[in-house]
């Protein structure tokens, strides 16, 4: 279904303001990464914002000129004649504040020392990065947002839209995500920022200095977050017991394809990421909490939302079952929301969101359909 | 579609947005593409959801601009909170569901009035088809009995006996085969039936 969008290009916001974060800690400027798809209309009613996830960036779909086979994350998603229509709508895709892909971050140099932020970069949060992301759409002309879409931590991000901005963004698509993280899943977070904190060269989170990184604490993070974004099936469809030997070898090396395809997306992710990075990430997931300040009651919470909702879940998602999903829904009903649910039949686990099912497509589709008729009305 | 061709194929749809007012909160459950609250926020400015299973009717509901919730009704309406909708609609999906018992009681949970249709197993046709020995298919059933989903058929006379046995209050009742209403005989000369009840004292 549909192109590619083609050869695109990165662009950089510099922004000049200070940005107070909710911790209290305030960054003076900052440069947020971006990519643009589509055109803007004239008046302004077609913009989408897509919001990543822990490891994602600004490099949502097509590809560069000099690295064709550098492909976005999400271009099943976006793109001409895809359901989120580069044709119809004008869309944004951004690395987050605290980033490591361009956007100032952990290991971007802080201009007060001339050397990396590293553990000085303040801890971020996702109403931190809405704030910013509000910046980048007023430097971009946009007022308000078609719709703001975003899986797992994007998803919270465009909850938070919602409410901060009621405003300024029509509708919010939030999947495979929740309002709030649960005990397990912070647990999980906890654990992988222990294989970072905890590994002699993460330094205190200054290793830029030492010359090292912290590659087995975050090969480590990774792989334990790997296992829960796959479900139990889909692990076993794709490694079994399989063996990479033709026997048991009776010790501790590499022995079952599942082993050695988890260090295989350790290695890989420790090569490119940033450790600091990684550990703001998982934070922002923790602390993300709608009704922190209202007695939990997210009732309450979202008692200033204006928007429009669609929320996607996926059956076989554990690390944000479809119940987290629904604890988005149900406060919706009761502030009178529109809200669509869709609970798609996946056996991907937390990354079919990722994944091109074609029920999920059709649902993304119909409801992007009907937003961009909005737009034209 | 349009709001007469919508009423060709459900002639329930007119009986029960008579008894629906203007601006009322609904909740249609099994709402299937969402052609009903289509129906009634066009005709009734009605505030909606629907609830339904399928895949692709939560598509069609969307494409048709319907707000609908994925669910299984057997799993309870849980996620609605109580007295949170004027009425709770079931139409033509009573027979298929499951745990019918408990689920009329939640539509009562959760809304201050229910509102079914289902076909009458009772209806004259069924029962001359019984006689001659096989189970009925007709465009209220149009089902084979090994690929109906309908696993609780009833007449009319059983559906108010379960009513008075859950203690809820039938409001009122309109019969109805293809689109004209029946007055006269209604559980033998009826096919299919829309109800309006609530909670009874």
């Amino acid at each position: 279904m549909g192109s590619s969008v083609g050869i695109v290009s990165a662009q950089c916001a510099q922004f000049d303001s200070p940005l107070l974060f909710k911790s209290g800690a305030v960054l003076p400027r900052y440069e947020l990464m971006y990519e643009t798809y589509g055109t803007l209309n004239a008046a302004r009613s077609n913009a989408i914002l897509i919001c990543h996830a822990l490891s994602g960036h600004h490099h949502v779909a097509g590809y560069y000129a000099k690295e064709p086979e550098n492909i976005g994350w999400w271009d099943n998603m976006v793109g001409p004649g895809k359901p989120i229509d580069t044709d119809k709508f004008f869309v944004v895709g951004l690395n987050n504040l605290g980033g490591c892909h361009g956007s100032t971050g952990p290991g971007s140099n802080d201009p007060a020392t001339g050397k990396p932020y590293g553990s000085s970069f303040p801890v971020i949060t996702v109403e931190d990065w809405v704030e910013s992301q509000a910046r980048l759409a007023d430097l971009l002309g946009i007022r308000q947002f078609a719709a703001v879409v975003g899986g797992s931590l994007g998803g919270m991000q465009a909850l938070q839209w919602s409410l901060a901005y009621p405003d300024r963004v029509r509708h919010v698509l939030a999947i495979a995500s929740a309002p709030r993280l649960t005990a397990q899943n912070i647990a999980f977070n906890d654990v992988a920022r222990n294989a970072i904190l905890t590994d002699p060269d993460f330094h205190g989170g200054d290793f830029y200095a030492h010359g090292v990184v912290p590659t087995r604490g975050l090969r480590l993070a990774r792989m334990l977050g790997h296992i829960t974004y796959l479900s139990d099936n889909a692990m076993a469809d794709k490694f079994g017991r399989e063996l990479r030997t033709e026997k048991f070898n009776y010790g501790f090396d590499v022995e079952f394809e599942i082993e050695s395809y988890l260090r295989y997306q350790g290695d890989k992710f420790a090569a490119y990421f940033d450790a600091n990075t990684y550990l703001l990430m998982t934070k922002a997931l923790d602390y993300f909490d709608p009704a922190y300040d209202l007695n939990g009651d997210l009732n309450k919470a979202f008692a200033a939302a204006r928007a429009n909702y669609l929320v996607v879940s996926f059956t076989t998602d554990w690390r944000f079952s479809p119940e987290r999903s629904r604890e988005i829904v149900r406060p919706l009903l009761h502030n009178h929301r529109n809200v669509s649910y869709a609970e798609i039949t996946s056996a991907h686990g937390h990354d079919s969101f990722l994944m091109p099912d074609e029920h999920y497509l059709g649902v993304m589709n119909a409801y992007l359909d009907k937003v961009h008729r909005e737009c034209v009305a | 579609m349009s709001a007469n061709a919508m009423l060709a194929t459900r002639p329930d749809f007119a009986a029960i947005a008579a008894w629906i007012p203007q601006g009322a909160s609904v909740l249609d459950l099994g709402c299937g593409d969402g052609s009903l609250l289509q129906y009634l926020k066009s005709e009734r400015a009605v505030r909606g959801y629907g609830v339904e299973i399928s895949d692709a009717g939560i598509v069609a509901c969307i494409q048709n601009g319907v707000n609908v919730i994925q669910n299984d009704l057997d799993s309870g309406l849980s996620d609605f909170e109580s007295n949170s909708f004027d009425y709770v609609i079931l139409s033509q999906t009573l027979q298929a569901t499951r745990h019918t018992e408990p689920l009329i009681q939640e539509m009562l949970r959760v809304g201050r009035e229910g509102i079914v249709s289902f076909p009458n197993f009772g209806y004259w046709k069924n029962r001359r088809d019984v006689l001659f020995g096989n189970m009925p298919v007709s465009k209220e059933l149009p089902y084979q009995w090994y690929d109906t989903p309908n696993v609780h058929l009833c007449t009319f006379h059983d559906f108010e006996d379960l009513c008075a046995v859950l203690k809820v209050q039938i409001l009122e009742r309109r019969v109805m085969t293809g689109d004209s209403e029946i007055k006269a005989l209604p559980n033998l000369l009826g096919s299919m039936a829309a109800y309006r009840f609530q909670r009874g004292l």
